[in-house]
């Protein structure tokens, strides 16, 4: 029988893919829990809810696509699937949940030929679709049980599998009543009004620590600056990500904010609340270093991120939507190629260094 | 330490220079303490005719000739080429194609020396002990004459980098002592055992090239090696200016490129050589062969080959004859059953596997490996899809984006590949070791490469293809031509001048043909 | 209604510079390229076979540059002279019609020459050397292995033997995983886009 060819190297460092997933999942558990502890069963039932319908679609798209479901041991749907969970409000209903799942393997990974080949963040990209579709859903948060006066009990299972599987009108409840804006949503809308940003935070009886631990309002992942910043310290620890994208991105936006809140505060936020507000750290740490849809050349990366810093203070400032950061990483995304095409670092004995 | 902060602290002078990227490694160096153990003689040795980059030799002896250690048995061809010797003394029973240690299984043109025990050295060539003031000339020759070839493994010919080039002169020569390949031991025990004569050879080779500094690099796991090198530098007097430094190890810091980098600070600008930016590297075994070449008037004919393994119970730094049958090295370190088990030539990040263990130890065995069947594995699992996650970059000594250069390479986008620098790679394998998806990056490359190569030559011939069948349509046309003026001439010659001549003609009548002058 | 006339007139109006920015730029940048018949040819093997059906490798060229024939044609130049010479044209890919030999060199059995000198005539690139009543030999290194020599033999002494390979030429082939053979399937897309 003859021998296949088989080049050097023969040795490996023993990475894997599975290895990496499973890395940025251990890191995402900080902020999964902060969740749990404020919205109670009904982020437990969002998270289970999306992984599970993630891994059975790319369950039924790799048996469709004649692929080995084994596949889908290499954690890239799990980890899919918790990251949408956390981009969505509390009150997400249960086929909202599902649907975005769906959307975020079938249109975000599998159409485009599988893992490796996808153009957007698939997370992201079901968000974004979901955002579009249901605006007033996605941009309400349920009161969370850190809150002086919750709605509902949220550690009451039944009351919240009947609140997921049926929505509040079986409760007797209206939206309104249990839910409330994320303190984004709220100064957008209060700016709509002309009212100052620093009024608007004090009648949202704002607090800047609660922010840094995660006690307010919004999706159910991305409250916690605290947790997410221990699970991405753990990303940069492990080498899973580097530290280009999460620090230029983080900082553009900081520096935007400071920028413009130096020249008018009462219409623009500071900039340390917009590092605790919505899923920026959340985007900047976990969804826009994802690496399939991130340049890969570490200037290419540096670009991507104040791009990406750019467009979600943009879009928070002077959009339509509270929240820019999925978006940002979205459009980003687009830029990918290009920007690994004309950012690749200077090769060896090409110039440049003095000889 | 991060990249971005050696990178700001060699710019302040912190730091020394570092290169980009490398991979650590388990370094495996379970053979570092063996002394070097002298190899039996085999009873038949095979000599392919080209153990060198360059030429193929041309055999000098035939079936049923004498041959004694040392005697030279084939002559180089054409300019890059250096000769063959008989290792050890014996009788030619064939001269044939024998299997190489090539990944292809393919085989060269062979001698067969059959040993007779007796190891009879042909002693022609004087030593020059006073080679101090002896012609860099006549050292070249005597370099070239030996067989010497870069025994780290890339068997370039010596003598071609030992010369003396007034618009690119050398100011540093760099013995390259690094061994960076895991489970290599052979040039730390060369160092450990015989510092004096290496340095000695650094000092023929400072002289030959004109050089005012040299530098020993180690890496620094072999203290012992850089403690014997040391010592032995402090006992010579005339190498003022020579330091031995011991460096950080990281793979591949061995490879010339990144060497030149942490040394001096320079890099070998694309498509040129060391020599252009003043710098010569030499790998300590082919200096300690140029001594005995010169001093002791000894040809190629043995080399140090680290035989290891994870397969391998019982390591060794063995000293071979060239031309040894590998199975015998295995066999003589207890491995005799070989199924199951891979070869692998030379180191696992460079070296290539190989079909089968009979093929013979050429100047290029730097060592021979017997790899489980599960460690193989591991190396090469079933790939998977690139995931850009960037590992592959960061690793790469020469800053490449291996990731898209496979990609393009495996879609045979060649002039894409080359543009993004294909051809700077060099194939050292750090991409390959890091990809969380198993990608057989550098295969890609080197099938890239392959195509590339044979397009070329296959444009070429097709360029000569037609010029050839130009020549041959405008050599039938000018024939075609020839013929008709001379058709028309002797029609003219011949034809009648008169209007009487003509009616002649007609009724018959031989008329005499007006001479005509024309040529 | 009037921002609607202004939407559609702005637009319109910048259509129309648009246009006529096109229209100058071609005329002011137009490079003037090599002949497409020269083009080919650069392609093509010069095996000067005709097998494709054309006296030649130059004929050939000139009838796929004025599409009179297919870019299918060329037997030696195989399935990548195909995609190249699709891709120049800008035309779809087309299959091949024949499988492509592996690379073949005549040999003359020098014992059985008659000396006609027949193959010398026939050969397009002036590979085989020898004269009337000599023997004739084919050089192996100019040789392109066309067959056109085979034919005339009245004694039929040349044999095509399969061009042996060199370890000097010997390259990697693609590493033996499927992503490798579907990456290699995807280069047709690729090769029509590049």
């Amino acid at each position: 029988m003859p021998l296949i060819m088989l080049s050097s190297p023969h040795a490996h460092g023993g990475d894997s893919i599975r290895v990496i997933m499973l890395t940025v999942i251990l890191a995402l558990l900080p902020a999964a829990g902060v969740s749990v502890y404020l919205f109670g069963w009904m982020a437990l039932l969002l998270i289970l809810t999306c992984m599970v319908t993630a891994l059975l679609t790319e369950a039924a798209c790799l048996k469709w696509m004649g692929r080995p479901v084994s596949a889908l041991l290499d954690n890239s749907a799990a980890l899919t699937g918790l990251f949408l969970a956390l981009t969505l409000p509390a009150a997400t209903p249960w086929w909202m949940a599902v649907l975005g799942s769906v959307l975020a393997i079938v249109l975000g990974k599998q159409v485009y030929g599988g893992l490796g080949y996808n153009i957007f963040n698939p997370a992201l990209s079901a968000r974004v679709i979901l955002l579009i579709s249901f605006p007033l859903h996605m941009t309400t948060s349920i009161i969370p049980m850190s809150a002086l006066q919750p709605a509902i009990d949220l550690y009451d299972f039944s009351l919240c599998a009947t609140l997921f599987f049926m929505g509040p009108e079986a409760l007797s409840l209206g939206f309104d009543a249990i839910s409330m804006a994320s303190p984004l949503g709220h100064i957008k809308t209060e700016a709509t009004l002309g009212v100052p940003v620093a009024e608007a935070l004090a009648a949202y009886q704002y607090s800047y620590l609660d922010a840094f631990l995660g006690l307010e309002a919004g999706s159910i992942g991305e409250t916690s600056a605290l947790a997410l910043l221990i699970g991405g310290i753990f990303l940069l620890a492990r080498h899973s990500i580097t530290w280009h994208i999460p620090f230029t991105y983080i900082v553009t936006v900081l520096v935007l904010a400071a920028l413009f809140n130096g020249i008018n505060p009462d219409q623009y936020a500071s900039p340390m609340f917009h590092l605790f507000a919505g899923g920026l750290i959340l985007c900047a740490f976990f969804m826009a270093t994802d690496p399939v849809s991130s340049p890969v050349t570490p200037l290419g990366q540096i670009l991507f991120g104040i791009g990406c810093g750019v467009l979600t203070w943009a879009i928070r400032t002077w959009g339509g939507y509270p929240e820019g950061a999925m978006f940002a990483v979205v459009l980003m995304n687009c830029a990918v190629p290009l920007i690994d095409h004309y950012c690749r670092p200077r090769v060896y004995g090409h110039g440049g260094r003095r000889a | 330490m991060p990249a971005m902060l050696r990178k700001i602290a060699q710019r302040l002078g912190m730091l020394q220079h570092s290169f980009t990227g490398g991979i650590h490694p388990d370094m495996h160096k379970v053979s570092a303490d063996m002394p070097i153990e002298d190899c039996e003689i085999a009873t038949l040795l095979v000599l392919p005719m080209k153990q060198h980059i360059g030429e193929n030799c041309i055999p000098l002896v035939t079936v049923g000739d004498r041959v004694l250690r040392g005697q030279k048995i084939a002559r180089s061809e054409g300019y890059l080429s250096v000769p063959v010797h008989a290792p050890t003394s014996g009788h030619v029973v064939k001269i044939e194609e024998h299997a190489i240690a090539h990944p292809s299984g393919m085989g060269l043109p062979s001698i067969f020396i059959e040993s007779d025990g007796l190891d009879e050295s042909d002693d022609s060539l004087d030593p020059i002990s006073d080679w101090l003031n002896t012609e860099a000339t006549v050292l070249r020759e005597r370099a070239r004459t030996c067989g010497l070839a870069g025994l780290g493994g890339a068997v370039f010919p010596t003598f071609v980098k030992l010369v003396q080039d007034k618009r690119f002169p050398v100011e540093t020569v760099i013995l390259n002592g690094i061994e960076c390949e895991p489970w290599l031991t052979n040039d730390h025990r060369l160092m450990v055992e015989h510092a004096a004569e290496i340095l000695e050879g650094m000092a023929i080779i400072k002289h030959m090239v004109g050089a005012g500094s040299g530098i020993v690099a180690i890496e620094d796991n072999k203290p012992d090696a850089v403690a014997a090198m040391r010592q032995a530098l402090a006992l010579r007097d005339d190498m003022e200016g020579v330091s031995v430094l011991a460096l950080p190890t990281r793979y591949p810091q061995g490879s010339e490129k990144q060497l030149i980098y942490t040394l001096t600070g320079r890099e070998v600008p694309a498509g040129k050589l060391p020599m252009h930016i003043g710098v010569l590297c030499q790998n300590v075994a082919t200096t300690k062969a140029l001594y005995d070449a010169v001093v002791l008037g000894r040809p190629l004919t043995e080399r140090i080959v680290t035989v290891s393994g994870d397969a391998l119970v019982k390591p060794a730094n063995l000293r071979v004859r060239l031309g040894t049958p590998m199975r015998s090295l295995f066999a003589r370190q207890g491995l005799e059953d070989l199924s199951g088990i891979q070869i692998v030539h030379g180191g696992p990040m460079m070296g290539e596997r190989l079909k089968g263990p009979d093929v013979p130890v050429v100047k290029a065995s730097t060592g021979l490996l017997a790899m489980s069947a599960e460690a193989m594995g591991e190396a090469h699992s079933v790939e998977q899809p690139c995931i850009r996650c960037g590992h592959c970059s960061e690793a790469c000594p020469i800053s490449l984006v291996p990731n898209l250069l496979a990609d393009q390479c495996r879609s045979d986008q060649f002039e894409k590949a080359e543009q993004y620098d294909l051809f700077d790679c060099i194939e050292c394998g750090a991409c390959s070791y890091v990809c969380p998806s198993n990608i057989p990056l550098v295969h890609y490359f080197r099938y890239g490469k392959g195509q590339v190569a044979l397009q070329r030559r296959e444009q070429l011939f097709a360029e000569a293809s037609r010029k050839r069948s130009e020549a041959h349509e405008n050599r039938l046309l000018r024939e075609k031509e020839e013929k008709a003026a001379r058709r028309s001439r002797v029609r003219k010659t011949h034809a009648p001048k008169t209007d009487e001549a003509k009616a002649e003609l007609v009724k018959g009548t031989a008329s005499e043909p007006a001479v005509e002058e024309d040529k | 209604m009037t921002g609607l006339l202004y939407a559609l007139a702005s637009f319109g109006v910048f259509a129309l510079v648009a246009g006529v920015v096109l229209a100058i730029a071609q005329k002011v940048f137009h490079v003037d390229g090599d002949p497409m018949v020269e083009k080919i040819d650069a392609l093509l093997p010069q095996t000067q076979c005709g097998q494709c059906g054309y006296p030649g490798c130059k004929p050939y060229s000139e009838a796929v540059a004025s599409s009179q024939a297919e870019v299918n044609h060329c037997v030696p130049g195989g399935e990548r002279v195909m995609l190249q010479i699709a891709d120049l044209m800008g035309v779809e890919p087309k299959e091949l019609e024949a499988e492509a030999a592996a690379p073949m060199l005549a040999f003359v059995r020098e014992d059985e020459c008659i000396g006609c000198t027949l193959c010398i005539k026939a050969c397009p690139v002036d590979a085989i050397i020898g004269a009337p009543k000599q023997y004739h030999t084919v050089i192996a290194d100019h040789c392109t292995g066309c067959t056109l020599c085979v034919e005339p033999c009245p004694v039929d002494c040349i044999d095509m033997l399969v061009k042996p390979e060199l370890i000097e030429h010997w390259s990697w082939p693609l590493p033996d995983t499927k992503r490798a053979q579907q990456g290699h399937e995807r280069r047709d897309h690729h090769a029509s886009h590049a």
